[in-house]
C-alpha cells in the first residue's frame, strides 16, 4: 500500500470505530420511554452505560457535596466515619429508588452525591442529611421534672435575667412563666415564646443546675390547646437502647390509638434488642419512654406493661412520605457523625431539557453560519473543511461516549465553539495556499507549501488553548470539567481532521487530473 | 482561483496609529481597574461568594414588586430579586447571602408566594447553594487557574518565540482577559465558574492571531530586513490580516449563536467569549504586535542600530 492508502485506511478505521462507539448513544436517545421500558433491565442498563452520559444540568437532578462534621473525631476516625457515612447514604439512596445515583468520597471528609432526574429535592435532602440517631431515653418522673424546672427558675431569677420586667410572675418564674401549662413530665412552649426560652436556657451556668445524669430535650412541632409549639422534656441522659437494635422498620398507619389515621413507623427489634426492650419496659412500668431521633423527642409513650414482643413504634408528626423515609433511614442505620450540606446544585427537569434544546439550536445555527461562510468563501475547498469539521465533532462526541465522559451544558458550549475553532486551521492553510497561488506557484506546490508553512502556526495555536483547558480540568465541578474535556478532545481531534484528513483529500483531488485550478 | 477575497493586498499603516490605540487600551484597562477598586472586585456569583441562587418559574406572570412583598412576608432577609426578561418574564432569580449550614430557603419562598397568590404554581428551575468555605475554595482555584494558564502560555510562548514577541503576546493576553472582565463588570454581569471558563478559553484562544502575525515576521525576516521595523510589522500584519479576521470571525459566529440562542444559563459565558474574541483580534495587532515593535526598536537602538 502507498502512504496515501494507509492514511485513508486510518481515517476509515477511526470513523468506523466512532460509529461503533456512538451507536448505543443513538439507540438510547432515539428510543421512546415506552421502548425503553420494553427492554430487559440489564440490556437497558448496558445501553445506558455505553451511551453518552448527560450531566445533571442537562437531564435535571441534584448534586450535593456533604461534609462530615469531625470536630470530635481524630484524623484516623474521620476517614473511617466518611467511608461509613458514604455506605449508609448509599443504602438510603438505593432504598429511596433513584436510577444511577453516584456517591463518592471527595478528599478526607467530603462525600459527593449525584441524583439524576430527581424532582423532590427537599425529601432527598432530608433523607440523605438526616443523622438518624435513634435513642430510647427514660423521661424523668413528674416530680423530678418539676424539681428541675423550679431550680432553673430560682437560678435564672438569681442571675437577674428578669431585671426591668414589670410582670411579677415572670420575675419569680423566669422560665416556667413562659410555659403554657406543665403536663406532668413535659412543658409546652408556644412558638412565640420559643426564642426567649431558648435564650434563657443558654444562660451560662444552666448546665450545672440540671443534674448531670439528666438533659433537656425538645419535641418536634406539636399543638396544645389550639396553640402551636414544642414540648420541653427532662430525660435521663444515658439512653436505654439505640437504633442499632432495630432489625426492620416500615411505615404504617394506626399505630396511635388516639389518632388511628396517623402515619408512623413500626419497628421490629433484633433478638438482643427485644430482650433489652422487655427488660426496660418491665422495669419502668408507669413511666414514659422518650423515642428520640437526632436529639428531638418524636414521642414519649407511657409504658403500660412489659413488652416482650420486640415491637416498637415511632409516632408524631408524620405523613406517608416522611414516615416512609424515616423507615428507610432506620433500616439503613444512623450516620457515624452528622453531615452538613456544603454545596448543592439542583436543576429541574424542565430547565435541563430547555438547556439541551437551546444548546442544540445554537449549535445548528452556529454550524449553518460557519458552513455558509466556508462554502461561499472557499468553495470546494471550503466543503472539504466542512467535512473535516463535521468529522471533528463526530470524533469528539464518540470520544466522550468511549471514555464515559459527561456531557454538560458548558460542554455543549464547548462543542459549539469547537465548530468555529475547528475550521480555523483550514482557514490558515487555505489562506496560505491562496497566497502561494497568487505568487505564481503551481497548484501542487501551493498545497504543499500551504500545509507545511501553516502547520507550525496551527500547532502553536492549539497548544496555547490546550494549556488553558488543562488548567480548567482541575475544577472538580462537573459542568466546567465537561467544558474543558470537550475543548481538549476537540483540539486533539482537530489536528487529525483539519490537517491530516483535509490533506488527504487534497492529495487525492490533485492526483486525479492534472489539476491546473483549485477551487479555493 | 478565488472568487471572493477579503482584505487581500491591503496596505494599512496599522503601526502609525499605535499611540492612539495604546491610549484606548490604557483607558479601558484603567476604567476596569477603577471599577474593580471602587466596587471591591468583580460581582462574583454564588460559586465564589457562597450563598444561594434560586431560579423559579411561576405559572403566571407576577410583578417583581408582588413577589418581593411575598418573600418579605416570609421573614427572609437579604434577598436580591431579579425578574427575567422577554419570554421568561414569569421567571425570577433570587439570590441570598451565605450562612454556613443553613437550609435552602426554596420551600419557604414557595409557600410565601403560594400564600400571597393562591393558585400560582411555583416551579424550581434550578438552585445553587454554595457554603462560604466551598466558595472561598473555588475562588482560590479560579485565581490559580487563571494565573497558572497565563504563566503556562507565557512559558510556552517564551520558549517558542524571541523575548520581544513573547512579551507582546503575554501583555495582549492580560489585556484581553482584563478587558473582558471589565466589560462583564460594566454590563452588570456576574463572574461565575462558567465565566472563568470563558476567560481561560479566551486566554488560550486570543493568542492565536498573535501567533499568526509573529510567525509571518519570523518567516519573512530576511526579506523585511531592509525595511524599517514599523514598516516590516505593517507588512506582516497586512499580509496576515485576512487570516486574523477570518479565523476570529468563525469563532465569533458560533459564540454569537450561543449568545442569542444558547439560553439564559450560558448567556454570560457567551458574552465573555464574544468580547474576548473581538478584543483578541484587535489586541493581536494593537497590543501584541505594537508592543513587540516598540521593544524591537528599543533593543536595536540600545545595540546602536538605527531602527526608525
Amino acid at each position: 500500500m502507498t502512504r496515501d492508502q494507509w492514511k485513508l485506511l486510518g481515517v476509515l478505521l477511526v470513523t468506523a470505530a466512532s460509529l461503533w462507539v456512538l451507536y448505543p448513544s443513538y439507540r438510547f436517545y432515539s428510543m421512546t420511554p415506552a421502548q425503553r421500558a420494553a427492554l430487559p433491565a440489564q440490556e437497558l442498563a448496558e445501553l445506558r452505560r455505553k451511551a453518552v452520559h448527560l450531566g445533571l444540568d442537562l437531564q435535571g437532578g441534584m448534586h450535593l457535596v456533604l461534609e462530615v462534621e469531625h470536630q470530635k473525631l481524630t484524623p484516623a476516625q474521620v476517614r473511617d466515619a466518611t467511608d461509613r457515612a458514604m455506605e449508609i447514604i448509599r443504602n438510603r439512596v438505593d432504598q429511596f429508588g433513584v436510577a444511577e445515583p453516584l456517591i463518592q468520597r471527595e478528599g478526607e471528609d467530603r462525600i459527593t452525591v449525584q441524583l439524576p432526574g430527581l424532582t423532590d429535592r427537599q425529601r432527598a435532602i432530608e433523607l440523605i442529611g438526616k443523622t438518624a440517631l435513634l435513642e430510647f431515653k427514660l423521661v424523668r418522673t413528674p416530680e423530678e421534672t418539676q424539681n428541675v424546672f423550679q431550680r432553673l427558675d430560682a437560678y435564672l431569677a438569681s442571675r437577674g435575667v428578669t431585671e426591668g420586667l414589670a410582670d411579677t410572675a415572670l420575675k419569680r418564674m423566669p422560665l416556667t412563666g413562659h410555659f403554657l401549662g406543665t403536663e406532668g413530665t413535659a412543658a409546652f412552649v408556644r412558638d412565640q415564646d420559643s426564642p426567649i426560652v431558648t435564650k434563657l436556657l443558654a444562660t451560662p451556668g444552666v448546665d450545672s443546675i440540671i443534674p448531670s445524669d439528666s438533659q433537656l430535650l425538645w419535641s418536634g412541632p406539636e399543638t396544645s390547646a389550639g396553640a402551636t409549639g414544642r414540648y420541653l422534656y427532662v430525660v435521663k441522659r444515658e439512653s436505654e437502647m439505640s437504633g442499632g437494635s432495630v432489625a426492620a422498620a416500615e411505615a404504617r398507619v394506626g399505630l396511635e390509638q388516639t389518632n388511628p389515621g396517623a402515619w408512623g413507623v413500626s419497628m421490629k427489634l433484633t433478638p438482643k434488642g427485644r430482650a433489652d426492650f422487655a427488660r426496660i419496659t418491665g422495669n419502668n412500668v408507669g413511666r414514659q419512654l422518650a423515642i428520640v431521633l437526632d436529639g428531638v423527642v418524636s414521642s414519649a409513650p407511657n409504658i403500660r406493661e412489659r413488652i416482650p414482643s420486640g415491637d416498637a413504634s415511632i409516632t408524631g408528626n408524620f405523613d406517608i412520605a416522611s414516615s416512609k423515609d424515616l423507615a428507610i433511614v432506620l433500616r439503613a442505620g444512623a450516620l457515624p457523625a452528622p453531615v452538613r450540606i456544603i454545596e448543592e446544585r439542583s436543576v429541574g427537569p424542565s430547565l435541563g431539557s430547555d438547556s439541551i434544546q437551546e444548546g442544540v439550536t445554537a449549535g445548528w445555527i452556529g454550524t449553518v453560519l460557519v458552513v455558509l461562510f466556508m462554502a461561499v468563501y472557499y468553495q470546494l475547498s471550503g466543503l472539504i473543511a466542512i467535512v473535516a469539521m463535521v468529522l471533528n465533532i463526530f470524533y469528539l462526541v464518540a470520544c466522550m461516549a468511549g471514555f464515559g465522559a459527561t456531557m454538560t451544558l458548558p460542554g455543549i458550549a464547548g462543542i459549539v465553539l469547537t465548530i468555529g475553532m475547528s475550521v480555523d486551521a483550514n482557514v490558515l492553510i487555505f489562506e496560505r495556499i491562496r497566497e502561494e497561488l497568487r505568487n505564481g506557484k503551481s497548484v501542487r506546490q501551493a498545497v504543499d507549501v500551504g500545509y507545511s508553512r501553516a502547520f507550525r502556526t496551527i500547532l502553536d495555536a492549539h497548544v496555547t488553548t490546550l494549556i488553558s483547558a488543562l488548567f480548567l480540568i482541575q475544577f472538580g465541578t462537573g459542568p466546567i470539567k465537561g467544558f474543558a474535556v470537550t475543548l481538549i478532545i476537540g483540539l486533539i481531534a482537530n489536528m487529525f481532521t483539519a490537517v491530516l484528513f483535509t490533506r488527504m483529500i487534497f492529495d487525492y483531488w490533485l492526483s486525479r487530473g492534472k489539476a491546473q485550478r483549485l477551487s479555493i | 482561483m478565488a472568487i471572493l477575497q477579503l482584505l487581500i493586498g491591503t496596505n494599512i499603516p496599522f503601526m502609525k496609529f499605535r499611540t492612539v490605540t495604546y491610549m484606548f487600551s490604557g483607558a479601558l484597562i484603567l476604567a476596569t481597574a477603577v471599577w474593580l477598586i471602587v466596587h471591591g472586585g468583580p460581582k462574583y456569583s454564588v460559586d465564589f461568594t457562597g450563598g444561594t441562587l434560586i431560579q423559579l418559574r411561576l405559572s403566571r406572570t407576577l410583578s417583581a414588586d408582588g413577589v418581593r412583598k411575598a418573600i418579605d412576608a416570609s421573614g427572609l432577609r437579604g434577598v436580591e430579586l431579579q425578574q427575567m426578561t422577554g419570554e421568561n418574564r414569569n421567571e425570577f432569580l433570587i439570590r441570598l447571602q451565605a450562612t454556613e449550614g443553613h437550609q435552602n430557603p426554596f420551600p419557604l419562598i414557595q409557600q410565601a408566594i403560594a400564600a400571597r397568590f393562591p393558585g400560582v404554581q411555583v416551579e424550581l428551575r434550578r438552585t445553587e447553594q454554595v457554603g462560604p468555605k466551598v466558595g472561598s475554595e473555588l475562588r482560590q482555584k479560579a485565581i490559580w487557574a487563571v494565573l497558572g494558564s497565563l504563566v503556562g502560555i507565557l512559558l510556552y510562548v517564551g520558549i517558542r518565540y524571541e523575548f520581544k514577541f513573547a512579551f507582546g503576546a503575554v501583555v495582549a493576553l492580560f489585556h484581553d482577559v482584563f478587558v473582558t472582565l471589565g466589560m462583564l463588570c460594566f454590563t452588570g454581569r456576574e463572574v461565575s465558574l462558567t465565566v472563568v471558563a470563558a476567560l481561560l478559553t479566551i486566554a488560550g484562544y486570543s493568542i492565536n492571531d498573535t501567533i499568526v502575525v509573529f510567525d509571518r515576521i519570523r518567516e519573512r525576516s530576511k526579506a523585511l530586513r531592509k525595511e524599517k521595523h514599523s514598516r516590516a510589522m505593517d507588512i506582516a500584519v497586512n499580509e496576515t490580516l485576512s487570516r486574523t479576521v477570518i479565523t476570529s470571525l468563525t469563532v465569533f459566529l458560533t459564540a454569537l449563536a450561543l449568545f442569542i440562542w444558547g439560553g439564559e444559563v450560558l448567556r454570560d459565558f457567551s458574552f465573555a467569549m464574544l468580547v474576548g474574541v473581538g478584543f483578541g483580534t484587535y489586541s493581536s495587532v494593537y497590543v501584541a504586535s505594537a508592543l513587540a515593535l516598540d521593544i524591537w526598536i528599543r533593543l536595536d537602538r540600545r545595540k546602536g542600530i538605527s531602527a526608525e
